[in-house]
C-alpha cells in the first residue's frame, strides 16, 4: 500500500495552522449561528403575521435564499458591492452577511414551521382555563414552540458549519484553504498528501458537527 | 331565576353556513344537561359558544349574569366560572400531570403554589391517579388523560363544566372510567353540559336531554326515560334507531 500522507501533518507548524484553519470555519459560524437564531426568531413570527405584505416580502425574501446558491451571494456581497456601491468589505464581514442572509432566512421558515405545527385546540383549551393571551403565549405556545425548533435548528447549525468550507473562495484561509496550502507546498515530498490531508479535514468536520447532531438527537427523544 | 347558564336567540354561522339558529336554552344550577345529536348537528359549536372559543353572530350567552362576549376582556374572568373538557385532552404534553392542573390556578387565580398542589393531589386521588403526579401526558393512556383533563377543570371551581364528546376518542375499555367519574360529579351537584353518543350513559346522567339537529334544537325532555322509549318528534326517533340492532 502507498503512504497515506497523513505525515506531512507533522511536519512544522502545519497540524496547529490546520487547526487554526478551523477555529475560522468555527468562528464565523458560531457568530452567524447566533445572530441568525436571534433575527430569525423575529423573522418566523412576523412570517406567522396575518399582513398578507409583511408575509409576501418574507416569501420572497425565503424563496431567494433557497434558490440562489451560497457562493453567488458571497461573491455578490465580496466582489460586486465593492465596485457598484463603492464598499470595501472584508473577506470575514462579507462572510458573516452572507451566512446570516440564509441562517436567518431558513431560521425564520423553521420557527413559522414550529409554531404553524401547534394545534389550534392547544390554543383552545388554554383560553378556557382562563388564560389571556399573553399567558397562553408564554406558558403554552413558546416553550412548546422552543421544544419543536431546536433539534431542527441544530441540523441547520450544522448545514451552516459545513457551508463555512465556501469562505474559502473569497480568500479567507479557513481549514480547507489550510488543507489545500499544506498539500501544495509538500507536492513533491509527500504526493499522497491529498488523501491523508483532506481525510484528517473531514475527520474534524466530524469532530465539530457529530456532538451537535447527537446533542439535536437525544433533544429530540426527550421531548417527543 | 338561578339560571346559570342562559341562552337566548343564539344564531351563529360559518361563511354564510348558518350552524345554530335561534337556540333558546337554560341550565340551572345543579342540573345535568346532556345534548345529542347526528354529527355535524352543531352540538360541538353550541358548546364552544357557551365559553367565547366562538364568536356569535346575534342572540345571547349568559353565564352566572354575565354576557359572553370573545371580544371583551371580562371573558378570562367569565372564562374561569366555566370548566371545559376536550374529546382530544388537550393536555399541555410539555407539562407534567400535577403542572398541567395547578398551571391555571396558579396563574390565573393566582393562589398559592403549595394551596393549588394540594387540592390537585386530592382530586387527583379521588380519579385514582395520585400517582401519576409526575408523568407526562404522553406516558398516560386516553382513560388517564381524559381524567386528568377533568382535574384541571375542577381545580378552578367552576360554576357548570362542559364536556365535549369526552369519550369519543377512547378505546372502549376506557370509557368506563371516564363516565364514572362524570357521573360521581353529577351525583355531586355540579353543574354539567354534556355533548355525548354514549346513550346508556346519557340516560344515566342526564336531568335534561336535547336533541340537537341540523343546528337547531328539535327536542327537549326533563323526562328522560320517555324521551329515550318514546321520543315525541319523528328526527328523534330517526336518530335513536341508528343505536339499535335488531
Amino acid at each position: 500500500m502507498h503512504s497515506l500522507g497523513i505525515d506531512v501533518l507533522f511536519k512544522g507548524t502545519n497540524m496547529i495552522r490546520l487547526l487554526k484553519g478551523l477555529w475560522v470555519s468555527v468562528e464565523i459560524s458560531l457568530v452567524s449561528v447566533v445572530i441568525s437564531i436571534v433575527l430569525g426568531l423575529v423573522v418566523g413570527v412576523l412570517m406567522t403575521s396575518q399582513n398578507r405584505g409583511i408575509k409576501a416580502v418574507l416569501r420572497l425574501y425565503l424563496e431567494t435564499v433557497r434558490i440562489m446558491p451560497q457562493m453567488v451571494l458571497l461573491f455578490i456581497v465580496y466582489f460586486g458591492s465593492t465596485r457598484v456601491f463603492g464598499l470595501n468589505i472584508s473577506a470575514e464581514l462579507s462572510a458573516l452577511i452572507v451566512f446570516v442572509f440564509w441562517g436567518t432566512a431558513e431560521m425564520g421558515d423553521l420557527v413559522r414551521g414550529s409554531i404553524k405545527s401547534i394545534a389550534r385546540i392547544q390554543y383552545e383549551s388554554a383560553y378556557a382555563l382562563g388564560l389571556n393571551k399573553f399567558q397562553v403565549h408564554y406558558y403554552i405556545i413558546f416553550p412548546q414552540t422552543l421544544r419543536r425548533l431546536i433539534p431542527l435548528s441544530i441540523n441547520l447549525v450544522t448545514r451552516m458549519i459545513k457551508t463555512t468550507s465556501l469562505v474559502m473562495m473569497i480568500g479567507i484561509v479557513e481549514v480547507l484553504k489550510v488543507a489545500q496550502q499544506i498539500i501544495e507546498a509538500n507536492r513533491r515530498s509527500s504526493p499522497n498528501a491529498a488523501f491523508g490531508v483532506f481525510a484528517v479535514v473531514f475527520l474534524l468536520y466530524f469532530v465539530v458537527c457529530w456532538p451537535v447532531s447527537r446533542l439535536a438527537a437525544s433533544l429530540e427523544k426527550r421531548w417527543a | 331565576m338561578s339560571d346559570l347558564v342562559r341562552v337566548k336567540h343564539l344564531h351563529k354561522e360559518f361563511d354564510n353556513n348558518v350552524v345554530l339558529k335561534d337556540i333558546n336554552l337554560s341550565v340551572k344550577k345543579g342540573e345535568v344537561v346532556v345534548i345529542i345529536g347526528p354529527s355535524g348537528c352543531g352540538k360541538s359549536t353550541f358548546l364552544r359558544c357557551l365559553n367565547g372559543l366562538e364568536s356569535i353572530e346575534s342572540g345571547a350567552v349568559v353565564i352566572d349574569g354575565l354576557p359572553v362576549n370573545p371580544d371583551k376582556n371580562d371573558i378570562y374572568k367569565i372564562r374561569q366560572k366555566i370548566g371545559m373538557v376536550f374529546q382530544s385532552y388537550e393536555l399541555f404534553p410539555h407539562k407534567t400531570v400535577l403542572e398541567n392542573i395547578i398551571l391555571s390556578p396558579v396563574k390565573v387565580q393566582k393562589r398559592y403554589k403549595d394551596d393549588a398542589i394540594r387540592e390537585a393531589l386530592v382530586l387527583l386521588d379521588k380519579v385514582g391517579l395520585v400517582e401519576k403526579k409526575d408523568y407526562y401526558p404522553r406516558q398516560l393512556s386516553g382513560g388517564q388523560k381524559q381524567r386528568v383533563a377533568i382535574v384541571r377543570a375542577l381545580i378552578m371551581h367552576p360554576e357548570v363544566l362542559l364536556f365535549d364528546e369526552v369519550t369519543a376518542a377512547l378505546d372502549p375499555e376506557m370509557v368506563h372510567e371516564v363516565l364514572q367519574t362524570m357521573l360521581d360529579l353529577a351525583r355531586s351537584g355540579s353543574t354539567m353540559v354534556i355533548v355525548t353518543h354514549e346513550m346508556a350513559f346519557a340516560r344515566a346522567v342526564a336531568d335534561r336531554i336535547v336533541f340537537f339537529d341540523q343546528g337547531e334544537i328539535v327536542e327537549e325532555s326533563e323526562d328522560v326515560k320517555s324521551f329515550f322509549n318514546a321520543p315525541t318528534t319523528e328526527r328523534a326517533r330517526k336518530f335513536l334507531k341508528t343505536f339499535a340492532y335488531e
